[in-house]
C-alpha cells in the first residue's frame, strides 16, 4: 500500500464518505441497543454466550476477512494471477485445524480467554502472563497493519492527500472502533461484525456475478481476457511462480508462509474469544462450519474478482493507481457499476477496517484485564465489575496506541506484519494449546518456553529478515543487517517451539494428574462449562 | 465469584468426580473416538495440503499444463482443496453428532447430576 496522494479517477469522496457515515450511524444504532443488556464481565468479554452458531459463524468470516484479504488478494491475483490465490487457499485449509482439534475443546474449557485453557492445570500467574504476552503481540502487529492500511486506502478511495489529513482519518477510525468497544462489548462488536461481514460477502457475490455475465459465466473465457490484457506475460498469470518462483530462496519462503498461514489461524486470539459468545460445543462446531463455508466461498468470489479486476482494468492500470495492489477491487467496481458501486465497495472496505480493528481491540483488552490485572495483580481477589472496569480502560489505551501506531506507520511496507502476527500465533500460541488440549504429561515450564520460545524465535528472526532490512521492499531503507534469509519464518520458529515445549516439560517434574484429569473431561463433555447468559 | 473459579462446587468432592468420569469406561470410549478421527484427519489434509503448496511451490510445469480450456491442473488442485475442506468438514460433522455428542451428553448428565447430589 502506498501513500500517493489523489483518488482514484471517477471517484467521488462526498459519495464514499455519505455512504460510509451511513454505515457507522446504522452500526452505531444497533450497538448501542445491543449495550443495554451488557452488564456482566461475561456480557462484556462474551456477549453473555447468547449468540447462536450461525450468527457467530458469520462473525467469525467477518473477523477474518480483513481489508488485507478482501483488498490484497484481489490484487495479488489480478496482478501476479495463481500465486495470489494460494493465499486464500493457506487462509481457508487452516479452519480446519480449528474445527478438529481447538474450537470445542477450546469452549469447553475457558472462559473468557486464551489464558483460561493454557493456565487450566498450570501455575496461574506464570502461564497467564505468558499468554497475554502473546496475546498482545499478536493483536498489536495486526492492529498495526490494519491502522497503517486505513492509511492508504483513505488516499486511494477519498482522494485526501495530505500526511495530516489522512492522520485525522485513522484519527476518526480509531475514536469510532473505541465506541464501538467501550459501549457495545463482545456483544455491539459481535452485531458490527456481522453486518460487516453480510455486505462485504453480498457485494463480493454481486461483483462475482456482474464479472461471469460478462464472460457467459465462462471462467475460462475470463481467464483468456485476463491473459489477452496482461500482454507479453500474460500466460504466466495462469500457472504458479510469478510471484514466488524466482529463485530457491524465494520458494522456501513460500513454503514457509504456506505452514504459517494454515498453522496460525488456530491460534490467533481474536478468532479464539470467538468461540466464548456461543453457549455450547456444539454451537461452536456450528460456527466454524459457517464460517468455513463463508469464508471459502468468499475466496472464491476473489479469484474471480482479482482475475476480473485483470482482465477488465488491466494489471498496468491497476499498478499505476494511487493504492497500487489494493486498489484492484475498488477499481473494477469503479469499470463496472461507476461511482455509485465505488462509493458502496469503498464504505465496504473502510467497515472492513473498522470491525476488525474493533474485534482485536477487545480480545487484547480483555486478555490484559482478565489475565494479568485480575489474575497476575491481583491473585484472583477482584470482581469482575472492577475487571471490566479496567478492561474499558484498556481500550482505550489500545485504541490511542493503534491511532499513533497507525499513523506512524502511514506509508509504510506493512504486509509483513500480518505475515509476523500469523507467525507468531503459529509458533506462540498454535503448540501451547494443542500440548494443553491433548498431551498429558505438558506443564508450566513446558508452556512457558513455547510460549516464549516460540515468540521471542519469531520476531528476532523478523527483525534480521529482508523483510525489515537489505532490500528495496524492506521496512527500513538503506540500512542492511540482515542475516536471516526468509521474510517468513514460520519453518524454523514453529518447529523451534514444538521442540521448546517438550524440551521444558520433560525437564521439569511439575506435573497435576488431578487437574489433567478434569480439564480432559470438561473439554470433552463440555460438563461444568460456562452457560449462557439469559436476560 | 473469584476470576480464578472454574467452576463446579467446592475442590475436594468435585474433583473425585472428574476423577471418577476420566477413569470411567464410558469417558475412555468418547475420548479414544474423537483421537481416533481428528489426529488422522489432521494428517491427511495437512499432508494434502502440504503436496499442494510444495508441487505449486516447485512443479510449475505440471501444475501449468491445461486440461481444458485456459483451465490447468494447479488450478484444479486448488479448488480440491476447497473440495476437500468441506467434504473433511462434512465428515466430521456427521462424525461428532453420531459418534461423540451422545456419549459426551450422557457423560455431561451424569457429572452434574452426581455434584448436585453430593452438594444437597
Amino acid at each position: 500500500m502506498t501513500n500517493i496522494a489523489a483518488g482514484v479517477e471517477g471517484s467521488n469522496p462526498l459519495l464514499n464518505i455519505g455512504i460510509f457515515a451511513l454505515f457507522v450511524v446504522i452500526t452505531l444504532v444497533i450497538v448501542f441497543r445491543a449495550s443495554r443488556n451488557t452488564k456482566t464481565a461475561s456480557d462484556y468479554y462474551a456477549a453473555g454466550r447468547a449468540f447462536t452458531g450461525p450468527q457467530n459463524g458469520i462473525a467469525i468470516s467477518g473477523d477474518y476477512l480483513s481489508a488485507a484479504s478482501f483488498l490484497g488478494i484481489a490484487g495479488a491475483i489480478a496482478i501476479n494471477g495463481y500465486d495470489g490465490f494460494l493465499y486464500s487457499i493457506g487462509f481457508l485449509v487452516a479452519w480446519l485445524v480449528a474445527l478438529l482439534l481447538v474450537a470445542e475443546l477450546l469452549r469447553n474449557t475457558g472462559k473468557f480467554t486464551m489464558g483460561d485453557v493454557l493456565a487450566f492445570r498450570m501455575k496461574q500467574r506464570p502461564v497467564r502472563a505468558a499468554a497475554a504476552t502473546s496475546t498482545l503481540a499478536v493483536s498489536f502487529f495486526y492492529l498495526l497493519a490494519q491502522m497503517a492500511g486505513a492509511g492508504g486506502l483513505v488516499a486511494l478511495l477519498l482522494g485526501v492527500e495530505s500526511g495530516f489529513a489522512q492522520a485525522v482519518v485513522i484519527a476518526v477510525v480509531g475514536i469510532i472502533m473505541i465506541a464501538y468497544v467501550l459501549i457495545g462489548g463482545m456483544k455491539g462488536t459481535t452485531w458490527v461484525q456481522i453486518i460487516k461481514a453480510a455486505l462485504l460477502i453480498v457485494g463480493a457475490l454481486a461483483i462475482t456475478l456482474w464479472v461471469l455475465g460478462k464472460y457467459n459465466f465462462n471462467f475460462s473465457s475470463l481467464l483468456q481476457a485476463a491473459v489477452d490484457k496482461a500482454g507479453k506475460a500474460g500466460e504466466t498469470l495462469l500457472g504458479p511462480g510469478k510471484q514466488y518462483g524466482a529463485t530457491g530462496t524465494s520458494k522456501l519462503d513460500f513454503f514457509s508462509l504456506g505452514i504459517a498461514l494454515v498453522l496460525g489461524t488456530a491460534g490467533l486470539p481474536h478468532v479464539l474469544m470467538r468461540f466464548y459468545t456461543v453457549p455450547t460445543a456444539r454451537d461452536a462446531r456450528r460456527s466454524v462450519v459457517w464460517a468455513i463455508g463463508l469464508i471459502g466461498l468468499f475466496y472464491l468470489f476473489t479469484l474471480v474478482l482479482g482475475y476480473g479486476a485483470g482482465a477488465l482494468v488491466g494489471p498496468d492500470a491497476i499498478k499505476k493507481a494511487p493504492g497500487g495492489v489494493n486498489s484492484a477491487a475498488p477499481l473494477l467496481a469503479l469499470e463496472l457499476g461507476g461511482p455509485v458501486l465505488l462509493g458502496l465497495i469503498s464504505a465496504i472496505a473502510f467497515a472492513t477496517i473498522l470491525a476488525v480493528v474493533a474485534g482485536l481491540t477487545i480480545t487484547a483488552s480483555a486478555s490484559f484485564a482478565h489475565d494479568v490485572y485480575a489474575n497476575v495483580v491481583k491473585r484472583g481477589k477482584t470482581s469482575p465489575d472492577s475487571e471490566v472496569k479496567v478492561a474499558r480502560i484498556t481500550a482505550v489505551v489500545i485504541g490511542i496506541v493503534a491511532i499513533g501506531g497507525g499513523i506512524l506507520a502511514n506509508g509504510q511496507n506493512v504486509a509483513f506484519l500480518v505475515a509476523l502476527a500469523f507467525a507468531v500465533a503459529a509458533s506462540a500460541n498454535l503448540p501451547t494449546i494443542l500440548y494443553s488440549l491433548f498431551w498429558k504429561r505438558f506443564n508450566t515450564q513446558g508452556a512457558l518456553w513455547s510460549i516464549y520460545g516460540g515468540l521471542a524465535i519469531t520476531v528476532v528472526l523478523i527483525v534480521f529478515s529482508p523483510a525489515v532490512s537489505g532490500k528495496s521492499t524492506s521496512m527500513i531503507k538503506g540500512a542492511d543487517f540482515a542475516w536471516f534469509p526468509l521474510s517468513n519464518p514460520g519453518i524454523v520458529s514453529i518447529p523451534a517451539a514444538f521442540i521448546l515445549g517438550w524440551l521444558g516439560t520433560v525437564l521439569s517434574k511439575e506435573h497435576d494428574e488431578k487437574k489433567y484429569a478434569e480439564m480432559e473431561v470438561r473439554s470433552l463433555t463440555g460438563a461444568g462449562a460456562e452457560k449462557a447468559v439469559v436476560h | 465469584m473469584s476470576t480464578t473459579d472454574t467452576g463446579g462446587g467446592p475442590p475436594d468432592t468435585s474433583e473425585t468426580i472428574w476423577e471418577r468420569a476420566h477413569e470411567s469406561t464410558e469417558f475412555r470410549e468418547l475420548r479414544s473416538r474423537l483421537r481416533r478421527f481428528v489426529f488422522p484427519m489432521t494428517a491427511v489434509f495437512l499432508v494434502w495440503y502440504l503436496l499442494y503448496v510444495l508441487l505449486a511451490d516447485y512443479a510449475h510445469g505440471f501444475m501449468s499444463t491445461k486440461v481444458f480450456g485456459n483451465i490447468n491442473v494447479g488450478l484444479i488442485f486448488g479448488l480440491l482443496q476447497f473440495v476437500s475442506t468441506f467434504v473433511i468438514t462434512g465428515l466430521y460433522v456427521r462424525y461428532a453428532n453420531r459418534k461423540l455428542d451422545p456419549v459426551a451428553e450422557k457423560i455431561r448428565e451424569d457429572i452434574e447430576g452426581d455434584s448436585a447430589k453430593e452438594q444437597a
